[in-house]
């Protein structure tokens, strides 16, 4: 699938975002986080960019982005349209537990338990937007147990990276969000290995001969391409028919596992064994290689989906 | 609504293309795009027509395949090698996914017969639709922004002021081999349902479930025709035949 940038920038910026905001609420409502609305302003305040700037770039995308209001509707049936409600209607809570927190400065009671909302609802945001993808049966690497896990994990994992960020000029003892980054970046790191070892290893259900009707037809169940229909790449090839050569695809599997896995790791385990400037220098470095590895992972599950129309292009088996 | 009827549609309408006559003309497809270029979807743009880089919209690619490569038909171990014309378009699936994954309502499916459509007024060209479609029946008018693909010639089948016989979707009208065939697959005496059952009429992609309405007629067997066999036993019946055959075996 062409990896279209808008796509790549909104679910992973949203990601961040909505797993930043869970964390933020989660934390708060069980107050484990400081008061300071310094603090809140920061990291509030880069949690609702993140996800205010993903929606609005994903808007790019669309053919007719003035429409774009139409696409509340089929909630029922949708899960793009689910994606879209739930990211609307996160913002309540997200605003209240913000003005709660910012404006009234109120520490307790209502003001504080909306996190488990808006907690609740970025998670369940993330979901949809994982849906979207694991619904489509055409592309079996999307159509993927492991497909919802991974978005929610690692929209977890780089939001606590960055909490972690933002908080060290702030606190030097949060171990307990240290704790989720090791967890979240572990966790990650294992679906996403359990996910490229399943897709590799995986066959595919349909062929060339299924493709046009004649899989099970004795004598002509092996086919093979011969006149295409037209010479230049259309619609189709130009959107479906992106792939990315092996080796390229491997290099860039490396460089996911050192920028969104191991090297957060490592950065966040110096943070802990230093103070001042290094420690914070470190926490900052990780989330910015967290982010830069999350949207290069974001980049190859795109270009390593294969979608089965391709079959009738020259795919032997999707 | 972009949520599928509940109930059965009481017609499924629909094509059977057969990939036995099929010659690959692409009549079919130049006929859907003249026709729709300026019907229910017009227009279907093209990007630079005359230029290097041709691209356009087309709701109806024909494809050519090699098949029969390694199988032995036929019982006398006689290759089967052929070329498979396959004309690709919308298969008006019953379990359509482009149309629930639409989250604008703009792709439906019609409650009357099952034809699947989009209302290009509501269209946000989102393309998850044809993101969704395994079949690549969708393709995306860069120019319009929204999406479009057969409607099965909505606009003739059920269009008073042609004549009767030509009620039909374009490219069925314009097949000089008439490998394609229009008609209600719930009717068990129509043309289609006919032709289903006598030529073992095939799914696309069955493995996927999605109930496609459009058969396709599998080639035949070459035994049936009796090709190989006549170039191999001419009869020996005496007579005038018998000897120039003779003569010029000599
Ligand atoms: S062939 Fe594709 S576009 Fe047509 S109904 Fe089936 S899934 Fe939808
Ligand atoms: S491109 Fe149009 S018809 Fe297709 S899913 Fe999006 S809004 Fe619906």
């Amino acid at each position: 699938m062409h990896p279209a940038y808008s796509v790549i920038f909104l679910t992973t910026a949203t990601g961040a975002g909505y797993g930043l905001l869970a964390l933020l609420g989660l934390l708060r409502a069980l107050d484990r986080l400081p008061h300071d609305p310094a603090f809140g302003l920061l990291a509030l305040g880069l949690s609702l960019a993140l996800i205010t700037a993903g929606l609005l770039i994903s808007t790019a995308h669309l053919g007719r982005p003035e429409r774009s209001w139409r696409a509340f509707g089929q909630w029922r049936s949708s899960w793009l349209s689910r994606e879209g409600v739930l990211a609307v209607a996160t913002y309540i809570p997200a605003l209240l537990f913000a003005l709660g927190w910012l404006v009234l400065q109120r520490h307790d009671g209502a003001w504080v338990q909306v996190g488990w909302l808006a907690a609740v609802m970025a998670l369940a945001t993330v979901y949809a937007t994982a849906m979207i993808y694991r619904s489509l049966a055409a592309i079996p690497r999307w159509h993927h147990p492991l497909v919802a896990p991974g978005y929610l994990i690692l929209a977890l994992a780089t939001g606590a990276v960055w909490l972690n960020a933002v908080l060290t000029p702030f606190t030097d003892s949060h171990e307990l969000v240290k704790a989720i980054c090791f967890a979240a970046l572990a966790g990650g790191w294992l679906v996403k290995i359990s996910y490229w070892r399943a897709i590799d290893n995986a066959q595919g259900e349909s062929s060339a001969a299924s493709a046009i009707g004649l899989g099970e037809v004795p004598g002509f169940d092996q086919v093979r391409p011969l006149d295409p229909p037209h010479v230049q790449d259309n619609y189709l090839l130009k959107e479906m028919g992106y792939t990315v050569a092996r080796k390229h695809a491997d290099k860039l599997r490396r460089l996911t596992h050192l920028l969104a896995f191991l090297a957060p790791l490592v950065l966040i385990i110096i943070q802990t064994a230093s103070s001042g400037i290094v420690g914070l220098a470190a926490a900052a470095l990780a989330a910015v290689c967290v982010s830069f590895g999350v949207i290069i992972e974001r980049w190859l599950f795109f270009a390593e989906a294969q979608h089965k129309v391709m079959l009738y292009y020259g795919a032997d088996r999707v | 609504m972009t949520s599928l009827p509940k109930v059965p549609t009481p017609k499924r309408l629909g094509l059977v293309i057969d990939l036995d006559t099929c010659v690959g003309c692409h009549a079919c497809a130049v006929s859907c795009k003249e026709w729709n270029t300026a019907g229910y979807h017009a227009p279907l743009p093209d990007t630079d027509p005359y230029g290097k880089d041709v691209d356009g919209v087309w709701l109806n690619r024909v494809h050519g395949f090699e098949t029969g490569l390694d199988s032995k038909t036929g019982g006398d171990g006689e290759k089967a090698g052929r070329t498979v014309y396959f004309p690709r378009s919308c298969l008006h699936c019953e379990d359509a996914p482009c149309v629930t994954v639409c989250p604008t309502g703009a792709s439906y499916k019609r409650t009357e017969d099952g034809i699947v459509l989009v209302d290009e007024d509501i269209c946000i060209g989102c393309k998850l639709c044809s993101w969704a479609c395994p079949y690549g029946a969708r393709e995306f008018d860069t120019d319009g922004g929204v999406m479009k693909k057969c409607t099965l010639c909505i606009d003739r089948i059920y269009n008073d002021n042609l004549e009767p016989e030509d009620r039909q979707p374009a490219c069925v009208n314009a097949c000089p081999a008439r490998a394609r065939h229009f008609g209600d697959f719930n009717d068990p005496e129509s043309a289609v349902s006919k032709l289903t059952v006598e030529r073992g009429g095939v799914e696309l992609m069955p493995e996927l479930g999605l109930k496609p309405t459009n058969r396709y007629l599998p080639p035949r067997q070459p035994a049936a025709t009796g090709a190989v066999g006549r170039l191999d036993d001419a009869p020996t019946s005496g007579g005038f035949l018998d000897w120039i055959d003779r003569v010029l075996s000599r």
